[in-house]
């Protein structure tokens, strides 16, 4: 018998998800936050030039060597985790805020007030993310702060839509109209009621959308759109890395890989995240 | 089938217009001043009688809905300025660079398919098993790589280290090769990955167990009656896919020195050349709902549910 002919015959088992993969995203994650901790507190300052030592392999003075300027690469790297992961923390909470506030008031007012946001919501989705990411940073002007928001505003009207759609449903509970009926006022009964539902929802798909958030944030650094070059981050590192692939070839390898593993880490802490709190989104994904 | 295409086709220009009008006031309102660009873009000192006289040209002194109307009329006649750079119209510049973007976004999206539907059904059909924990694990790195140090990764391995493949610009296949992979790895996975959780939840589906009743060779019940089911999420993440393809070819035409749309916007969003990046964007759009129209149109007609539903709904 097939597989898929023992899946046609226990439709409804479905296996609980080995709890290996939970671990190793959390230890990815923690390792990076770790790192960005600690980065300022080592020795190495990321943005010292010391052109004497210039591209130099791994060796006692520079653990994982030096760039093309003879700054030190693994203080570059951590510095650059702190970067990186400071601009989708604050993503997110804009993302979440915009989401929250928008979808909320759309949900709960209606009438006119719902049918503007959602058309404007729509015209945001009409454009590809990261075409849309683009011309945002072209309006804004380059610069990491203006990435973050390119970012923010490129992808909150998926979570305005989500954020919506549960307020109807949830409107409609029983639970709600007893509070309703018992006298809550409006705001209270959403932020008693309602959001609690809809925060866990939105933590869940937040959760599942950083690792896409941070590649989108490097990929935006590597056209040189994003931060300064001074500053560290994994983006500009394998921007200016790219000159010297025929020489010194690791020195692109190492920022790829961070971003790799962070991605990697936050989308099994997302899967985890999802399955613990919203089985109903369970798929039978990896 | 046709009233269903004309349907679609008319929620079209309602958006493209709410578009148009929000990338036309968002480039106004952003922190850019036009004329100051346009003056450093053509090495003109900016004097107060210069400012005046780029303002007046570019039409900066009249009101703001003014400009927004005599800006979409020329538009709607496929007029969208002169770039500050090159003094060309832009729509000439951008449809010059366009056909190199969309044959690799293309050829990307032909990979996608054609690799992650094989993968999809293998890993379905021996789940838990070997191929499956194979492709789940290709899925999942693929998912999490960065796509342009993807392509710094193949550029290492093909043509720097094994001089197999031509590292940089467009010609030959040989050419494509690097390029595709790159873009079209991420979706490939995600594809695949749909595909799998997909036919697992169709082969519990009631009419598959009648097949299996029936007696149907294991083949058929497979191909016929779970694997056509199961394609229908496929076409819809396909439309979202092309969204990223696009995203996907910007970033990494820049690697492969590609000649095609995403440079010219980069060093259009570097030089503050607002015409381009206000016509790239729409041509973009422009694409993007095209392509996600014949999606829809696909999708209506593999499932007569939809298009049924949509027709006695109107």
């Amino acid at each position: 018998m097939s597989a898929l002919a023992e899946e046609a015959a226990t439709p409804a088992i479905r296996r609980r998800r080995p709890r290996r993969t939970t671990l190793a995203g959390l230890a990815l994650v923690g390792t990076m936050i770790l790192g960005a901790l600690a980065a300022p507190l080592l020795p190495w300052d990321p943005e010292a030039v010391d052109l004497m030592a210039r591209l130099e392999g791994p060796g006692a003075a520079h653990w994982l060597g030096t760039d093309h300027l003879g700054r030190d690469v693994l203080a570059r790297l951590l510095h650059g985790a702190s970067v990186s992961l400071g601009a989708v923390a604050a993503i997110v909470g804009l993302i979440l805020a915009l989401g929250i506030g928008v979808g909320g008031l759309s949900g709960l007012l209606g009438g006119r007030t719902d049918r503007i946001v959602m058309r404007v919501c729509d015209g945001f989705l009409t454009v590809p993310t990261f075409v849309l990411a683009m011309f945002m940073v072209g309006a804004l002007g380059t610069g990491m702060a203006n990435v973050m928001l390119a970012i923010a505003l490129s992808h909150w009207a998926w979570y305005a839509r989500l954020v919506r759609g549960m307020v109807l449903s949830l409107r409609e509970r029983d639970y709600v109209a007893a509070a309703i009926v018992s006298g809550a006022s409006r705001p209270r009964v959403f932020v008693e009621h309602i959001l609690p539902g809809v925060l866990v929802q939105l933590v869940v798909l937040a959760s599942l959308d950083i690792g896409h958030m941070i590649l989108h944030v490097a990929g935006l650094s590597f056209l040189g759109l994003g931060v300064t070059p001074p500053t560290p981050e994994w983006g500009v590192m394998i921007n200016e890395a790219r000159e010297f692939i025929w020489t010194q070839p690791t020195l692109m390898l190492w920022p790829g890989l961070m971003i790799l593993l962070t991605v990697m880490g936050f989308n099994l802490l997302g899967d985890a995240l999802r399955d613990r709190l919203d089985p109903t989104l369970a798929g039978d994904g990896c | 089938m046709l009233r269903f295409i004309a349907g679609r086709l008319l929620t079209l220009p309602p958006l493209l217009l709410a578009v148009s009008a929000g990338v036309f006031l968002l480039l106004r309102l952003g922190r850019g001043d036009p004329a100051l660009d346009y003056l450093r873009l053509s090495n003109i000192p900016p004097t107060d009688a210069a400012i005046a006289e780029a303002q007046r040209l570019l039409g900066l002194d009249r009101p703001l809905a003014e400009q927004y109307l005599s800006w979409l009329w020329q538009a709607l006649h496929l007029d969208f300025g002169l770039s500050y750079v090159t003094r060309q119209p832009v729509l000439d510049d951008l449809l010059h660079y366009l056909p190199a973007t969309l044959q690799l976004g293309a050829a990307a999206l032909a990979v996608t398919l054609a690799v992650s539907l094989p993968l999809g059904v293998w890993a379905a059909r021996h789940r838990d098993r070997m191929p499956d924990h194979l492709v789940r694990a290709l899925a999942f790195v693929g998912v999490s790589i960065p796509n342009f140090w993807l392509g710094f990764l193949l550029v290492l391995l093909f043509a720097v280290t094994l001089n197999w493949l031509p590292p940089l610009g467009r010609g030959g296949w040989s050419h494509m090769v690097m390029p595709v992979a790159a873009v079209s790895l991420m979706s490939l996975c995600i594809n695949a990955r749909l595909l799998r959780a997909s036919m697992l939840e169709t082969a519990g589906q009631r009419h598959v167990l009648y097949a299996r009743l029936r007696g149907l060779p294991e083949r058929r019940v497979v191909h016929g009656h779970i694997l056509r089911n199961a394609l229908l999420p496929i076409v819809t993440a396909t439309g979202m896919h092309i969204g990223e393809l696009l995203g996907g070819t910007l970033v990494i035409e820049n690697i492969f020195g590609w000649p095609g749309v995403g440079r010219y916007a980069v060093s259009a969003i570097h030089n503050r050349d607002y015409p381009v990046l206000q016509c790239f964007t729409l041509l973009m759009t422009v694409i993007f709902v095209l392509c996600n129209l014949a999606v829809d149109v696909l999708y209506a007609w593999l499932d007569p549910r939809i298009r049924l539903a949509r027709e006695a709904a109107r």
